[in-house]
């Protein structure tokens, strides 16, 4: 593409410079490209990017406190809350106004309960007070501090004021500490007491676990989609049978198979006992842990790691490999330097959607996981769905995607992602 | 090529080792099943030995030789173990028959190139024996609840009276729940309308996609390919919430304001919601498949002067079908067995097979789920067979050779 | 991208043709036998009088996230929703219920007694209304515990007499209140226990006793499954489920009442539905929640209706035509020795004892 020419620029066969011409070869070509795949980036980013985008930005969203608080948080940001004393009767006067309002539109017990994330106990206390508080007047009834005392202890509680003063930002980062086994206390961001830490742990078991399901698919997955590529394709259709029917079958319905199969009374330890291999009082120990969920869950993703690689495997030659052997290659030079390279595009593709589909599974880890085998996102589950803390919930979501983002990354710098093709 | 290869009959010096290796084994389970595991390897690999002495040297009579290992090993089974054992004594049986003859008259090497090592030809038969075990672990979980399905009780357990093969341990009942529940049937009729469209809009738009990406100088590609796969990659139960934020709002304007039915709505945007899950299964393997594809076949075609259409279809579509159709089998399974999402975008008129059967499995067990599953599996392996029988028939129209 | 389109239309319209209805209500259950019991109960003889067509969405499950997103995108399509108690409080405090007023909107037992009193102490919170009490208790299999069967709830942690696997259900709420009961603390102590460190610590500690034993489970058909296979010598989970297993399926499983934990299941009507649905779907409540209907829904489940007027009316099962009442939690035989869900305490608790036991369970 370049024009070293020394007699003036090369000249297309139209007469035009060849650079400009190539120009805009390439710039077709890069328009045709585009024009591909325009409609499809548009579908995705629209009905997918962007809403999943402003699902994970509540784990950084905080206005409820402002909104619901209006008057009380920027006074309340004055409070110096090292001298030990309560607030002054025009932080419980604010609060007293605030409130009122959000009792008639209903929205302190909402906010209750994204502060009791924080401190316990917080929750009660708002709903009961809210009772009584509904029947107030902002004017005639002041002044409020007596009466916010009189009305739960909780209000002459320096540790609540402390955390509404906390946690009143319009956008916090304490999800994100949660999410890393964090709290963020009035005096900064701290550890969790050790007997809340989970999180952490979570993380790093899911990815421990999903490599390994992944290493168990390559090495099951491999030998099958070769026999499934070299056989004739008369032998090779009938055994594909054999890989598409767990495939078509429902996850629930396998991992149910798992249970059946893998409990203490199930089908694995009765035939073991029968055969005398395991002696009857010390069946195996082989589901609600880890081995269950790496189990069921290889069994249940091996399909994805074998059509890719089979139809990676497809392509390549046969002939190769015997004109390898035909030069004086072992039958393993053969395969290493020869076939093996080839492969890795499926191997390659196989590894990428077996691991990130492994690292977002919930339902078989929550069926055949027990309490040691369940995943990240079992959590992230419980909190948008039981606990309702979807701050806390997006926060996790981000990290894990930050994570396999990191992943895809450092895949592409050290195998190379052009050998998947893949970007 | 292969039938080329001469067979001739083996010694008795590899032939009795060997078998009585196997026979060993066999002997290890039923030992250890009746006491002694020492005693069954030494009873069993004599006695399999002492077989194969009898049918090479003094019998001679294959078929003969076959019978009476079945027979005689289904008995032998049936006074250890009752039916179920004899049934194993009796595939044993054939097993034994058979691997003694293949052996001793050679036949293993039949279908092998004939200039092959002998650690060569175990090597080939071991990395089979290998992949017999794999596709073994694929294929038993569902085997193994098929049985289940005919359970005359509520529960995921083989009964005692099923052990016993006894007829009231066995009903159709839960096929008949099948169907005559609405529920069931109405499940079953929305996955089969959802799961096809679905993969239709992520196939037809992830194969031109990939197309598009595959070109040497696509602007921004990785960020664009990142985009496109990350349906995949967000956890679903996030995917599922935010999906339905956007798809809530879709919803009140295609109803409010384009008017449309409200059941068409609901089916739209389930529909959509799969189909943007099934497109990074195309778009992988589709990309991979095309990695493979070469490309001076276009330019050849361009050259011959097929418009790109015409290219496309007749060139390049043949070439990476398989992986276009993995990519689709990909995408229609995503929907088929998507159980999170259609939980959130769905609601009870679109209500899909899966969600049915995590409700199932959830607030009342029922093998009606494995019912249905039997079902399913027979439905693809008629299909996949008929697919099959259709190829070889073409195949012999067409005067090729079967391979 | 138009051809998938039209081809998208038309296939979805044919499907969509024959579902036109004239008014139509969209009530939410968990499914399976429960939702069964409420169409026979109520749906059906509701239909039957207005001509309402009601659809059934087994989403309950799910129904406070779902609920939720409804509402922020403010499409809320359910008109009514079967909750635990305990959810509904929580849907109270977000504002995604409407709030009730029993006297008003409920009818009043046949004897003129206001539904305020009938219902009495189990209309907790503003916006639930409450239709069976359930509960959460202990079921064994006969023949796996020797000849002693467990009579108490503390031979739940009695791994010596007992031994073999227990199910529990994978959460905080209760098993802390048992373990402590079966730690020496009284009864009436429990919660004021827990809300201390030292208590949930003393909890988390007894269960520890027998953390190896124990088999988790999340949904409430795991328990009646692990029975059935035996694969657990007793566990945990609702009492229907248990009866279910007992008079129905046969199975040699028997019901260990003690200590059993009352809570409540009930319907809740969203917040911010039009005027029209609102009053459709008052009109449903009212109705569905009377005092016949509530004895009715009985027949078909052992759930104990919530009016105080029911109980008297509760008969016979419906397909095995044995008494129901006494398989009623609330039945005086079986109420014994008995626990209310304390809904304030884990409204207030839940989120930091559950952290808790979570991490003890990852352990």
């Amino acid at each position: 593409m370049s024009d070293t020419a020394e007699n003036g620029p090369v000249l297309a066969a139209d007469g035009t410079p060849l650079k400009r011409s190539l120009n805009r070869a390439l710039r077709v070509q890069k328009t045709r490209a585009m024009l591909l795949i325009a409609p499809l980036l548009l579908f995705v980013l629209v009905s997918f990017i962007i809403p999943i985008l402003s699902m994970l930005f509540r784990s950084v969203e905080n206005d409820i406190v402002v909104n619901t608080l209006p008057e009380t948080v920027p006074i309340l940001a004055q409070w110096d809350s090292s001298t030990g004393e309560l607030p002054s009767e025009e932080v419980y006067a604010a609060m007293a106004r605030d409130m009122i309002k959000a009792v008639e539109a209903k929205k302190h017990t909402k906010l209750a309960t994204r502060l009791n994330y924080e401190k316990t106990g917080i929750a009660s206390m708002f709903r009961k007070s809210g009772r009584t508080i509904k029947k107030w007047d902002p004017e005639a009834d002041a002044p409020f501090k007596e009466k916010f005392l009189d009305l739960h202890k909780g209000w002459g509680d320096m540790d609540v004021w402390k955390t509404i003063q906390t946690h009143s930002g319009l956008y916090t980062n304490g999800y994100f500490l949660n999410a890393i086994d964090m709290q963020k206390t009035p005096e900064g961001a701290q550890a969790q007491p050790e007997n809340k830490q989970i999180l952490v742990k979570l993380f790093i078991r899911t990815l421990i676990m999903s490599l390994v399901i992944m290493g168990a698919c390559i090495l099951l997955g491999y030998p099958i989609a070769w026999i499934l590529a070299n056989l004739p394709a008369r032998q090779s259709n009938m055994l594909m049978i054999l890989v598409l029917l767990p495939f078509w079958t429902s996850l629930l319905v396998r991992t149910s198979a798992w249970k059946v199969m893998l409990q203490q009374q199930g089908v694995i330890n009765e035939v073991l006992v029968w055969l005398g291999l395991v002696a009857d009082e010390s069946r195996l120990v082989i589901i609600n842990n880890q081995f269950g969920t790496i189990v069921a869950m290889t069994h249940i993703l091996l399909p994805f790691m074998i059509l890719p690689m089979y139809s990676v495997m497809q392509t390549i030659q046969p002939t190769y490999l015997r004109a390898a052997k035909s030069m004086g290659a072992t039958n393993w030079t053969a395969f290493w330097r020869v076939y093996f390279p080839q492969s890795i595009p499926g191997i390659g593709a196989g590894s990428i959607l077996v691991f990130i589909l492994a690292i977002g599974y919930y339902i078989t880890p929550e069926i055949v996981g027990g309490t040691k085998g369940v995943f990240i996102s079992n959590r992230i589950a419980y909190h948008i769905s039981s606990s309702l803390n979807w701050g806390l919930a997006a926060a996790l979501g981000t990290i894990l995607l930050v994570v396999v983002l990191i992943l895809y990354w450092a895949y592409d710098k050290i195998v190379g992602i052009d050998n998947v093709k893949l970007g | 090529m292969a039938a080329l290869t001469p067979i001739s009959r083996k010694p008795l010096s590899l032939v009795l080792p060997t078998v009585a290796a196997a026979g060993a084994i066999l002997g290890l389970f039923v030992g250890t099943a009746n006491g002694s595991g020492l005693m069954g390897i030494i009873i069993g690999a004599a006695a399999i030995a002492g077989l194969a002495f009898v049918y090479t040297q003094v019998l001679k009579n294959e078929k003969l030789a076959k019978w009476i290992s079945i027979v005689g090993m289904a008995a032998l089974g049936f006074v250890l173990g009752g039916i179920p054992a004899a049934i194993i004594g009796a595939l044993a049986g054939w097993f034994y028959s058979w691997f003694i003859y293949w052996l001793y008259e050679g036949r293993y090497r039949q279908r092998l190139l004939p200039y092959l090592t002998p650690g060569q030809v175990l090597w080939h038969y071991g990395f089979r024996v290998i992949c017999g075990a794999i596709f073994i672990f694929l294929i038993t979980p569902i085997l193994v609840v098929m049985p289940l399905s005919f359970n005359s009780q509520d529960f995921f357990t083989f009964t005692p009276e099923m052990l016993r093969f006894e007829a009231e341990g066995y009903s159709l009942k839960h096929y008949q729940d099948f169907f005559t529940n609405n529920e069931w049937q109405r499940s079953f009729k929305n996955s089969l309308l959802i799961a096809p469209i679905a993969t239709i809009i992520s196939v037809s738009l992830g194969t031109l996609a990939a197309i598009g990406l595959s070109q040497s100088h696509v602007p921004g590609r990785r960020a664009i390919m990142a985009i496109l796969i990350s349906p995949m990659i967000v956890p679903l139960i996030i995917s599922a919430t935010g999906m339905f934020f956007f798809y809530a709002q879709i919803g009140n304007w295609m109803e409010g304001t384009l008017g449309f039915n409200k059941n068409f709505v609901g089916y739209v945007k389930v529909i959509l919601a799969h189909a943007v899950l099934g497109i990074p299964f195309v778009i992988i393997t589709v990309t991979a498949t095309l990695v493979g594809f070469d490309r001076s076949l276009t330019r050849a075609a361009s050259n011959m002067g097929a418009d790109p259409v015409t290219t496309f279809f007749r060139v390049q579509m043949p070439l990476i079908l398989p992986g276009v159709i993995s990519g689709g089998l990909f995408a229609f399974i995503t929907s088929f067995d998507e159980v999170v999402v259609v939980l959130f975008v769905g609601s009870a008129s679109q209500k899909t097979l899966p969600w049915q059967m995590f409700t199932g499995l959830r607030e009342q067990i029922s093998p009606t789920i494995l019912a249905v599953a039997t079902i399913l599996v027979g439905i693809s392996i008629a299909l996949l067979i008929t697919l099959e029988f259709l190829r070889r028939r073409s195949e012999r129209l067409r005067g090729m050779t079967p391979q | 991208m138009t051809l998938t389109k039209t081809l998208l239309t038309t296939t979805a319209l044919t499907v969509a043709a024959g579902a036109v209805a004239a008014e139509e209500m969209t009530i939410v259950s968990w499914g399976g036998a429960y939702t069964k019991s409420q169409k026979n109960a109520y749906h059906d003889p509701y239909s039957e009088k207005t001509g309402i067509t009601i659809i059934n969405d087994d989403s309950s499950a799910e129904a406070v996230a779902k609920l939720r997103a409804m509402d922020e995108a403010g499409n809320v399509t359910w008109d009514v929703v079967d909750v635990v108690a305990a959810d509904a409080l929580r849907l109270c405090d977000e504002g995604l219920a409407m709030e009730i007023d029993p006297d008003t909107m409920l009818a009043p037992a046949p004897d003129g007694t206001p539904a305020s009193e009938d219902f009495g102490d189990l209309l907790v919170g503003d916006c639930f209304i409450p239709q069976i009490v359930y509960s959460t208790t202990f079921g064994y299999r006969t023949d796996l515990v020797g000849d002693t069967p467990p009579s108490k709830i503390c031979d739940v942690f009695d791994t010596e007499t007992y031994p073999g696997k227990r199910s529990l259900e994978k959460r905080s709420i209760n098993n802390m209140e048992w373990a402590l009961l079966c730690d020496g603390v009284a009864k009436e102590d429990v919660y004021d226990v827990l809300a201390t460190e030292e208590g949930q610590d003393q909890a988390l500690a007894k269960l520890g006793t027998i953390k190896d034993d124990v088999v988790w489970w999340s949904a409430g058909a795991d328990t009646p499954q692990l029975l059935a296979d035996g694969e657990v010598v007793m566990g945990s989970t609702y009492n229907g489920r248990l009866f279910s297993v007992i008079e129905e399926q046969n199975q040699p499983v028997a019901m260990l009442w003690d200590a059993q934990v009352f809570d409540l299941d009930g319907w809740i009507i969203p917040a911010g539905l039009s005027d029209e649905r609102k009053e459709r779907a008052l009109d449903y409540i009212m109705f569905a929640t009377d005092t016949q209907r509530l004895a009715d829904q009985a027949k078909w489940i052992s759930y104990g209706p919530a009016r105080k007027s029911s109980a008297p009316l509760v008969g016979k099962h419906a397909d095995l035509g044995i008494d129901m009442a006494p398989h009623m939690p609330t039945d005086p035989n079986n109420a014994a020795n008995t626990f209310l869900y304390n809904y304030e305490f884990w409204a207030d608790y839940r989120d930091d004892i559950e952290a808790k036991f979570q991490a003890w369970l990852a352990q």
